[in-house]
């Protein structure tokens, strides 16, 4: 099965998050306008002269602006996709400049639920509008146009970070060279539909959410958001990884005495649900997930793939994994055939690996040869010095 | 380049929509791409090929070809191209009907079985030829449909496959005067250009 490596290769160093403020109003696909908003954002590596090495990075479900790198040297733990951005590594800050941020309607720094409404002086809280992969993508423009980025090199997002790089090529075919799509979908299944609104009723019926005013009653939905990580995290799951991993290992108990028992799995389950609840906040998982539902670009041209891509320019990179059942090969092998229909460059990889929809974080040898090789080739082509 | 891919190069319009069927390592459409502007896509599933075509900036897909060739429509490219496979697929009937489906032309290369070393090595040893150009032996040989030029044929006449263009070539993609008065017999590769029934 497939490999890990641990990389021996360079980190980005520590890195201070930047905010980016937007004072002029910002009207959302759903009507309501904003009076501006903030973005937290990182960048690793040096833009260069021309700006034609900028990366864009845009995060899943549960991510954030801090892909890579430490907040400070006691950091634990680096930013979540650090075995992927570094010099060196498959994208390379030697050569890029790379950008990632907190988006919109985010729980980590970044304008949303937890921001006060200018309105109300109060944290929007449930109040805050409902945000689509296209308002991200049009807040995304405004950042670069801040940091005097007119064309991202690529766009690179995996899950619902890959939606934002289609948007991206569909959008704004002007502003990207590469559009890359990491185990992602041109729109979701029913059965992920149902994995969401199963981890949205967990919060919903959560005592303690208050109709998503639970900040304000001094409380927090944990037992919801608790429940809605182990469903979902099970999902990025494989099952032969699951197995492998835990298999039916007791942690504590004995099953002859049938109770009290717990095996490994729930134990691992419950942690990853626990700190999670502790760090994510309910009212933006919400906002996520419907984003994530609501996602569907062909439905603005009469319900055809083939034709919301037809006016992309730039070049693509699909890459799916062969246990994700989440968002599986096949969702991505729907994009690639459109794109091959709409005559688009692009190559296209189902990269053999055990674990699930989670093997897009995961620094597995293959897909990094693919995601390195593909992003070397961009390097060559725009002349990027090393 | 390989001798036999500029043969077929040299059989492709400039702008043409091309489909390579195991692709390789993309030298084909790598050589289209800088010399007649065609853009192409390559199927391909040996993972070390498809890393070198991203390295050249041909489009590679990951595809096998035994799963079939479904996701493409009718008539989606001008010319379909499979090089030295057809001998290793599954269901090579199949395939070139598929091949002619997607594509208003096809190219087919394969060897020729009936090559006079072959008929010698099987007639003097009484054992699977094994040769320069077919090295493989009968249990590990991922050329599960071999066939002598007469085999192709006679099925391009059965299932009424129209054979525009022929050329046949000795193991050094050289053709040779002897080849061509008795090709079954001194031929070493074919290459087939195919069109619809009918055409």
């Amino acid at each position: 099965m497939s490999q890990t490596s641990t990389s021996s290769n360079g980190s980005v160093g520590i890195i201070e998050p930047r905010t980016f403020r937007h004072s002029a109003d910002f009207q959302l696909k759903c009507g309501i306008t904003l009076p501006g908003f903030e973005l937290l954002y990182e960048t690793y590596g040096v833009l260069n002269e021309s700006a034609s090495n900028a990366v864009l990075i845009c995060h899943a479900l549960s991510g954030n602006h801090h892909a890579a790198g430490f907040h400070s040297a006691d950091d634990a733990k680096p930013g979540w996709w650090d075995a992927c951005i570094g010099p060196g590594k498959p994208i390379d800050t030697n050569r890029f400049f790379v950008v990632s941020l907190n988006n919109l309607g985010g729980c980590h720094g970044s304008t949303g639920p937890l921001t006060d409404n200018p309105a109300s002086g109060k944290p929007w809280g449930p109040d805050f509008p409902t945000v689509t992969v296209s308002d991200w993508v049009r807040s995304q423009i405004l950042l670069a146009d801040h940091l005097g980025i007119e064309r991202f090199a690529a766009v690179v997002g995996g899950s619902l970070g890959g939606m934002q790089a289609m948007q991206w090529a569909i959008d704004a075919p002007e502003r990207l060279g590469a559009a890359i799509l990491i185990a992602s979908a041109a729109r979701l299944s029913a059965q992920n539909i149902a994995f969401n609104e199963i981890a949205r009723q967990a919060i919903l019926s959560d005592p303690e959410f208050h109709d998503g005013h639970y900040r304000a009653k001094g409380a927090n939905p944990d037992l919801g958001l608790m429940l809605a990580r182990m469903v979902g995290h099970v999902t990025y799951l494989s099952d032969d990884g699951m197995g492998r991993k835990f298999g039916r290992e007791i942690k504590s108990g004995d099953i002859a005495q049938g109770h009290n028992v717990e095996f490994q799995v729930e134990s691992y389950l419950h942690y990853q649900g626990r700190s999670f609840s502790g760090r994510f906040d309910a009212n933006t998982y919400l906002l996520m997930t419907y984003a994530l539902d609501y996602f569907d670009p062909a439905s603005d041209y009469g319900n055809d793939l083939v034709t919301a891509l037809s006016g992309t320019t730039c070049d693509f990179c699909v890459i799916s994994f062969s246990t994700d059942w989440r968002f599986s090969p096949a969702r991505s092998r729907e994009i690639t055939d459109a794109l091959m229909t709409a005559r688009k460059n692009v190559v296209s990889c189902e990269i053999e690996s055990e674990h699930g929809h989670d093997s897009f974080l995961l620094p597995i040898d293959r897909y990094f040869d693919v995601l390195g090789g593909y992003f070397q080739r961009l390097a060559e082509e725009a002349d990027l010095a090393r | 380049m390989r001798a036999d891919l500029a043969i077929i190069a040299d059989l492709i319009n400039p702008g043409a929509r091309v489909l390579d069927l195991g692709c390789g390592e993309g030298e084909l459409l790598a050589r289209l791409k800088a010399d007649k502007a065609v853009n192409g896509y390559g199927l391909e599933i040996d993972p070390d090929n498809i890393t070198t075509c991203i390295h050249k900036g041909v489009n590679v897909i990951e595809q096998d070809l035994d799963a079939g060739l479904d996701n493409f429509a009718d008539d989606s490219f001008d010319m379909v191209v499979m090089t030295e496979t057809l001998q290793s697929v599954k269901a090579p009937v199949q395939m070139l009907h598929d091949m002619l489906r997607i594509g208003q032309e096809c190219i087919v290369t394969f060897p020729n079985f009936g090559h006079w070393r072959c008929r010698a090595y099987l007639a003097t040893r009484g054992r699977m030829p094994v040769s320069e150009h077919l090295p493989h032996s009968w249990y590990d040989t991922p050329n599960i449909h071999l066939c002598t030029f007469l085999d192709f044929e006679r099925l391009c006449q059965a299932e009424a496959f129209n054979i525009i263009e022929r050329f046949v070539v000795d193991a050094g993609h050289a053709n040779r005067p002897l080849m061509n008065r008795f090709p079954n017999f001194f031929g070493t590769f074919a290459f087939y250009r195919l069109g619809r029934p009918g055409s």
